[in-house]
C-alpha cells in the first residue's frame, strides 16, 4: 500500500540527489576531515563547500555556520552559550509554543536560578509581541522566539523582534528548524545573534544540523573536544551527513518558489475540502499567517490518536494534539496556550506537506477522512448529544 | 507509536457492541471530553437476570475503544454479580495487554461497568468517595488508593498509567506518594505480631478457629472434625463423616487444617490425626 505522506513537520524524505550526494562518503571516502593526510583532507573541503551552501541559504558567511547532530543541539548550543556568556544576567525570555528543545531546557533553566517569561500567544497563535516588548529589562540575557510554529504553522515576526532588539544587549537566539527550507530565510538582513537548523525537515538526513552564530556575538561551546567547527563544536564530523545537509540547501533553495505556490495550493485545497465537508471542524492558527505546508484542524467530539491510527489503515501519515499522542497525559501545550478548548485539542489533527505531495494524494484524503470521522463520531457519546442540540 | 496486540487492533477497527441499548437497565456514564477519554455503557437483562444485551459509546483512542468493546464481549452473557466481579486486569488480559500508558483504558471500561451496575441497583448516585487529589483529572484519594491496592501499584509514574492522576501539572506528586505508602504501611500492619500463648489461650484459640473456620468449610463437604486433646504443640483431631474415609485427608489435614493453625495460632503446630 502506498504512504501518503503529510507529516513533513515531523520528518522529511530523503531527496535522492541527496542520498547520491552522501554514498561515496560512506563507502570510498572516508576520511576524518581533521587528518593531515590529503585523503582525509580532500573531506575537509567538501564539508567546506557544504557549508558554504547552507550559508547561502540564509544568507550568512560560512564562518559563522557550525554543523551539529540536530537541531535539539542547535538549541542547547545557543541558549547555554547565550546564558554563559552573560552570567551576571539572570532573566531568559521565550515564547509558550516552543518546541520542547527550548521549552524543556528553560524549565531547567527556570529550576535553577533563572527568572522566565514565557510569552503568550492569542487563540490564532499569533505571539504577544507587547508582552514580549514589556517584559524586557536590564536583566535579560536572552530572547529565543522560533521562527515558525511546528504544530499550528503560524510564523512569528522575528525581523520586527530582531529590530526591536538590536544594539540592546540581549542574545536574540530563534529556532528556526520549521522555516528554513520552507520560505527565504536571511540572517543577515533580518540582524539575528543565533538561529537552529535541522537537517532532516528539508528532505536532508536525520543526524545533522546548524547553528549560525553571528560574527562578534559571544560564544562558548556546547560540545567541548576537539579542535572541529574551529573549536566551537567538538568530535569527528558526520561527514556525510553534513554533506547530504549542504545538497539538501542547495535543492531547498530551488523548491522555495514551489513551496510557495503549488504546495500552498495543494494545502489551501487539502483544508478547504476537509472543512466544507466535515461538520463541526475547527482549524487552529491564524490563516493568512502560517507556513504554506502546515494545515492544523480540529474535529470535534473525536479523538486524535483514533482518528491517525484509521487513516494509518489507509497510509495517510499524520499526527496530532492530542494528549494519547502526547506521551504525556496532556494534550498540545501548543494548542492550549492558543486556549483551544480540551475538547477540540482531544481531536486536532496536523498535515504538513512537501513538494512530494500531489493533488491525487490531497484528494485521496478528502474522499477518506470524512467517512472515518463519521465513524468515530457514530460511536462518540457526545456526537448525538450535540447534533441533537444543533436541531 | 504505540504496541497494540492484535487483539486491541481488531477490537479498534472492528468493534463490537457499539451503540446504545433501548431501553436499559443499567447505564454507566464515565469520563468526559476534557479528560479526553468517556464512556457510556448500558446495559438489558433477560428474564434469568443475564446480561443479554451491552453497548458501549465511547470518545477516546484506540485503547479507550478496544477496551469499551472487550467490556461488552466480556460481560454479556454473565449475571450482574459475575460481572461486577470483571477487573480492569482482565479487560487487559482478555485483549493480550495494553501498554502500560493506557491501563487507565482498561479503568475507564471498569468504571462505566460498575456505574451501570449501581445504576441497576438503584443506588444513589455514588457520590465523590473522598477527597480530590489531583486537580488536573479530578482523581480522588479513594479512588488512587483502590488502584494501588487491586494493582499492586508501586510508583506515582503506575499511578497515573492507571488513574491519570498526576499526569498534568504534577503538583499533587507528593499526596500520591503519601497514598502509596499508606496502602503499603496498612498491609504489614494486617499480619498479626505473634506473642508466646499460655496453654490454655493455645488451646482457645485451637478451638475457636475450628469452630469458627474449619469445621463449617468441611461440613460443606459433608466431614467434619473433631478437636481430642492438644499435646503441647501436637493437636490430635479425629476427622468425621466423609472426611474419615477421603483419600484426600491426608492432604486436607496438613495442607487446611495444620496451616491453618499454624497461621492463626501458633507457627509451630504440628496436626495429627487420631483415628
Amino acid at each position: 500500500m502506498d504512504v501518503v505522506y503529510m507529516d513533513n513537520n515531523a520528518t522529511t524524505k530523503l531527496d535522492p540527489l541527496v542520498l547520491d550526494a552522501m554514498l561515496p562518503y560512506l563507502k570510498e571516502l572516508y576520511g576524518n576531515a581533521s587528518s593531515m593526510h590529503s585523503f582525509g583532507g580532500a573531506v575537509g573541503r567538501e564539508i567546506s563547500a557544504a557549508r558554504e551552501k547552507l550559508a547561502s541559504l540564509i544568507n550568512a558567511a560560512p564562518g559563522e555556520i557550525i554543523f551539529t547532530s540536530c537541531g535539539t543541539e542547535s538549541d542547547s548550543t545557543a541558549i547555554n552559550a547565550a546564558i554563559r556568556s552573560n552570567p551576571n544576567k539572570k532573566h531568559i525570555i521565550t515564547s509558550r509554543v516552543e518546541h520542547p528543545a527550548i521549552k524543556n531546557l528553560y524549565e531547567y533553566y527556570a529550576k535553577n536560578g533563572y527568572r522566565v517569561t514565557w510569552v503568550p500567544v492569542d487563540k490564532e497563535g499569533v505571539l504577544d509581541l507587547d508582552y514580549l516588548y514589556r517584559h524586557l529589562t536590564e536583566d535579560t540575557a536572552l530572547v529565543s522566539i522560533m521562527w515558525a510554529n511546528n504544530e499550528s504553522g503560524v510564523i512569528f515576526p522575528i525581523e520586527e523582534i530582531a529590530e526591536k532588539l538590536r544594539n540592546q544587549d540581549i542574545v536574540f537566539h530563534t529556532d528556526a528548524v520549521q522555516a528554513v527550507g520552507k520560505f527565504p530565510v536571511d540572517v543577515k538582513a533580518t540582524g539575528l545573534d543565533m538561529m537552529s537548523v535541522s537537517g532532516h525537515k528539508l528532505h536532508g538526513p536525520k543526524g545533522v544540523g546548524a547553528l549560525y552564530v553571528r560574527k562578534g556575538t559571544r560564544f562558548s561551546p556546547f560540545m567541548i573536544g576537539g579542535h572541529q567547527e574551529r573549536g566551537r563544536r567538538g568530535g569527528t564530523e558526520n561527514v556525510a551527513s553534513i554533506i547530504g545537509l549542504g545538497k539538501a540547501c542547495e535543492l531547498a533553495m530551488a523548491n522555495l518558489k514551489d513551496m510557495d505556490t503549488r504546495v500552498r495550493g495543494l494545502r489551501d485545497r487539502l483544508e478547504d475540502g476537509l472543512m466544507k465537508n466535515i461538520p463541526n471542524s475547527l482549524l487552529n492558527g491564524k490563516k493568512d499567517a502560517r507556513l504554506s505546508n502546515t494545515s492544523n484542524i480540529s474535529f470535534e467530539y473525536v479523538e486524535g490518536e483514533a482518528i491517525l491510527l484509521m487513516m494509518d489503515q489507509l497510509g495517510i501519515c499524520a499526527s496530532s494534539g492530542s494528549a494519547c499522542t502526547s506521551g504525556s497525559l496532556e494534550p498540545s501545550h501548543v494548542l492550549r496556550a492558543m486556549g483551544v478548548p480540551f475538547t477540540a485539542a482531544h481531536g486536532s489533527i496536523r498535515f504538513s506537506l512537501s513538494t512530494y505531495n500531489t493533488e491525487k494524494e490531497v484528494d485521496f484524503v478528502i474522499e477518506n477522512l470524512p467517512p472515518i470521522i463519521e465513524r468515530l463520531r457514530e460511536m462518540s457519546p457526545f456526537w448525538k448529544a450535540a447534533a441533537c442540540k444543533l436541531q | 507509536m504505540w504496541e497494540y496486540t492484535d487483539k486491541v487492533k481488531e477490537h479498534f477497527l472492528n468493534p463490537r457492541n457499539v451503540g446504545e441499548v433501548v431501553d436499559p437497565d443499567g447505564v454507566g456514564e464515565v469520563g468526559s471530553m476534557a479528560c479526553g477519554d468517556a464512556l457510556k455503557l448500558t446495559f438489558k437483562l433477560d428474564e434469568n437476570k443475564k446480561i443479554k444485551e451491552a453497548k458501549f459509546q465511547t470518545f477516546g483512542c484506540a485503547s479507550a475503544i478496544a477496551s469499551s468493546s472487550a467490556m461488552t464481549e466480556m460481560m454479556i452473557g454473565k449475571t450482574i454479580e459475575e460481572a461486577e466481579k470483571i477487573t480492569n486486569d482482565d479487560i487487559a488480559d482478555y485483549l493480550g495487554g495494553l501498554p502500560k500508558e493506557k491501563m487507565h483504558c482498561s479503568v475507564l471500561g471498569r468504571d462505566a461497568l460498575e456505574k451501570a451496575i449501581y445504576c441497576y441497583r438503584g443506588d444513589p448516585e455514588k457520590k465523590i468517595d473522598g477527597n480530590i487529589v489531583c486537580e488536573c483529572f479530578g482523581v480522588t484519594d479513594k479512588e488512587i488508593e483502590r488502584a494501588v491496592t487491586e494493582n499492586q501499584l508501586r510508583t506515582i509514574e503506575d499511578v497515573t498509567n492507571y488513574v491519570k492522576a498526576g499526569g498534568g501539572c504534577e503538583n499533587c506528586h507528593e499526596n500520591i506518594q503519601q497514598i502509596i505508602d499508606n496502602v503499603y504501611n496498612k498491609v504489614t500492619q494486617i499480619i498479626p505480631v505473634k506473642k508466646e500463648l499460655t496453654n490454655i489461650q493455645k488451646i482457645r484459640l485451637i478451638e475457636e478457629t475450628l469452630e469458627r473456620e474449619i469445621k463449617p468449610a468441611l461440613q460443606k463437604d459433608g466431614g467434619n472434625i473433631e478437636l481430642i486433646d492438644v499435646d503441647g504443640d501436637r493437636v490430635l483431631v479425629k476427622l468425621i463423616g466423609t472426611c474419615a474415609t477421603c483419600k484426600a485427608s491426608q492432604l486436607t489435614l496438613k495442607n487446611y487444617v495444620e496451616a491453618r493453625l499454624k497461621e492463626m495460632v501458633a507457627p509451630g503446630l504440628v496436626v495429627e490425626e487420631v483415628k
